[in-house]
């Protein structure tokens, strides 16, 4: 039985090391000189060198790139919150006719695949004027989060006693009151949730800028770092410090927010 | 509520989705029924785009391997990833020290994106400099140093192992959830029947999880259909650069993104319509269907 534990704990503890070791190299190397990087790949640094981070931020334009990425995620998640929050209040709170078939009609967006409709979204865009521009990318983006954020903050909508809303009812607070002071504020876990978890995946988003961004100034971070591999490829550092600049945001919003995180991942599993 | 203020609150979600989720996915499956020249729709072509997707060079030629990487893929994956994240999930329930920071530590590169995680490793497999040969090399096993994503042989097998990697803290929080929903009850009873470790997971545990199995594999069937961004940044888009593995590595979500923007010609709205409208029936039609299977085994187990 004892035997059984080791070999069960020196597994968990190597793959924790084959997990987290190419991480590692990522930041060893974006902080020592090319040269050292490409004679000696693996090897501690002589000496703590940022230059490589000057060279992606200002020369390869990672400001823009970060700027940008920031705007369309935070853009779009925020629209989708802004959206979803009064629709799942009503689908989550109240039957009326056709309610049953509104709700399949947003869940089913969950399976979709929403990328197999880049042409008809690229000429949809275009007749809008919104092919290479951020703002296309927000409402793709927010479209594309509905039925997930739908699905959670309906669910915990559903689970809100009965009496709050009464009692505000017969305070005399209107609809909208009701919504926004008493029962909105009841799910702040829930858009918690959304937020962290619709955070990833559009930071990490690659195929909708690729198709639907033009020019360097509007790129978010995944389409600019192709433009950078390919115009950086034998500076390797500074590659390794591009990387860890696409990386960090993520790594923070995972250590501030795992609870959310492994929420969202595991949505749906507890029932 | 009233009538009026429940319409005003679900409008503007039901206008962005429709609009911009909805609309364009019927549109593909409209669009790939009729001619295109450029963006100008010309005749009705009823099973036209399909049968050229099956006639027209290259994608003839393409098609067909790009499925059985596209399913070797999901095979692979399966296999090495969800096997491996079963195994770990279930340690992780019977030993708790540092059980939180393992899975943590597990879960980051999920977050990281398939982009990132595709160049990062391109760099660590690189065979001129890369850090893996080194290492190696370093330890005496020189010989085995190979240009890993270049030789046709290795190359997809990597591509699942690097999705693997990234994609492991799924499988480990899937199942960890399911494990920890499990009622004791069904271990204790087998365990006062003389059960040893082994006979309880294969015999009790295991046929518990067979609807978080179920789930995880229906998610990872959907997952391997849209995988596109890890083989684009680990390949390139043709998966033939100078040391690509001349397109050992092609799978569909590739293919439909070549077709769509690079190699469909004048007709690329059609084309790549019809192969989009095929991958969703695919893709939905086993989901669909397994999602019943797994629902009505989840049946008889309650």
């Amino acid at each position: 039985m004892r035997g059984w534990r080791v070999a069960g704990y020196l597994l968990l503890w190597s793959y924790a090391a084959v997990a987290v070791a190419p991480l590692i190299v990522m930041v060893i190397d974006s902080l020592r000189p090319n040269t050292e990087v490409l004679s000696r790949p693996l090897a501690l640094p002589t000496t703590v060198d940022f230059s490589s981070y000057a060279t992606a931020w200002t020369q390869a334009s990672f400001s823009t790139y970060v700027r940008n990425s920031v705007l369309v995620t935070v853009g779009a998640v925020a629209l989708d919150v802004a959206v979803s929050l009064p629709a799942s209040y009503v689908l989550g709170r109240f039957r009326f006719r056709g309610s049953g078939v509104l709700i399949a009609y947003f869940l089913a967006g969950l399976m979709l695949p929403i990328r197999l409709g880049i042409l008809p979204i690229f000429y949809l865009l275009g007749s809008m004027n919104l092919v290479d521009s951020r703002l296309g990318l927000v409402l793709v983006y927010a479209a594309s989060g509905i039925p997930f954020s739908v699905f959670i903050m309906s669910a915990f909508f559903r689970g809100l006693p009965r009496e709050l809303e009464e009692a505000a009812r017969i305070d005399g607070a209107g609809e909208f009151r009701v919504f926004a002071r008493v029962m909105a504020p009841l799910v702040k876990p829930a858009i918690a949730t959304v937020v962290v978890f619709r955070f990833v995946p559009l930071w990490n988003d690659f195929f909708f800028p690729l198709v639907l961004l033009r020019t360097t100034d509007r790129y978010t971070l995944p389409v600019g770092l192709t433009q950078f591999f390919g115009e950086f490829q034998t500076n390797w550092s500074a590659l390794f410090a591009g990387l860890v600049i696409a990386t960090v945001p993520l790594v923070v919003l995972f250590l501030v927010a795992t609870k959310q995180i492994v929420e969202g991942l595991t949505a749906g599993m507890g029932r | 509520m009233r009538w009026r203020v429940a319409f005003w609150f679900l409008l503007p979600a039901f206008l962005l989705y429709t609009v911009f989720t909805v609309y364009p996915l019927l549109s593909a499956l409209t669009d790939s029924l009729w001619q295109w020249e450029g963006t100008a729709r010309g005749g009705f072509a009823g099973a036209g785009n399909f049968t050229s997707l099956f006639t027209t060079f290259p994608l003839n030629r393409q098609l067909g391997p790009a499925f059985w990487h596209t399913m070797a893929f999901f095979a692979g994956t399966m296999l090495v990833q969800n096997t491996f994240g079963l195994l770990v999930a279930v340690l992780l329930v019977e030993l708790p020290v540092a059980r939180r920071f393992l899975r943590t530590v597990y879960t980051v590169p999920y977050l990281i994106g398939g982009l990132v995680v595709g160049y990062l490793w391109s760099l660590l497999l690189s065979p001129t400099f890369g850090p893996l040969n080194a290492g190696l090399d370093a330890v005496g096993l020189g010989s085995l140093a190979r240009p890993w994503l270049g030789d046709p042989a290795t190359a997809l097998p990597v591509v699942i192992l690097v999705n693997a990697w990234q994609y492991i803290g799924f499988p480990v929080l899937l199942f960890g959830a399911a494990l920890a929903g499990l009622p004791p009850e069904y271990g204790e009873a087998a365990r006062v029947d003389g059960a040893n470790a082994g006979q309880r997971f294969f015999r009790v545990t295991l046929p518990l999880m067979l609807p978080a199995i179920g789930v995880v594999s229906i998610l990872t069937f959907i997952g391997s259909m849209n995988t596109f961004e890890l083989v684009y940044s680990l390949e390139g888009a043709q998966g033939n650069q100078p040391t690509g593995p001349g397109g050992a590595t092609d799978v569909l979500g590739l293919i439909f993104y070549r077709v769509a923007f690079q190699e469909g010609g004048t007709n690329a709205i059609g084309q790549s319509s019809a192969l989009a409208a095929l991958l969703f029936l695919f893709t939905f039609g086993i989901a669909v269907v397994a999602n019943r299977v797994v629902r009505r085994r989840e049946a008889s187990l309650t």
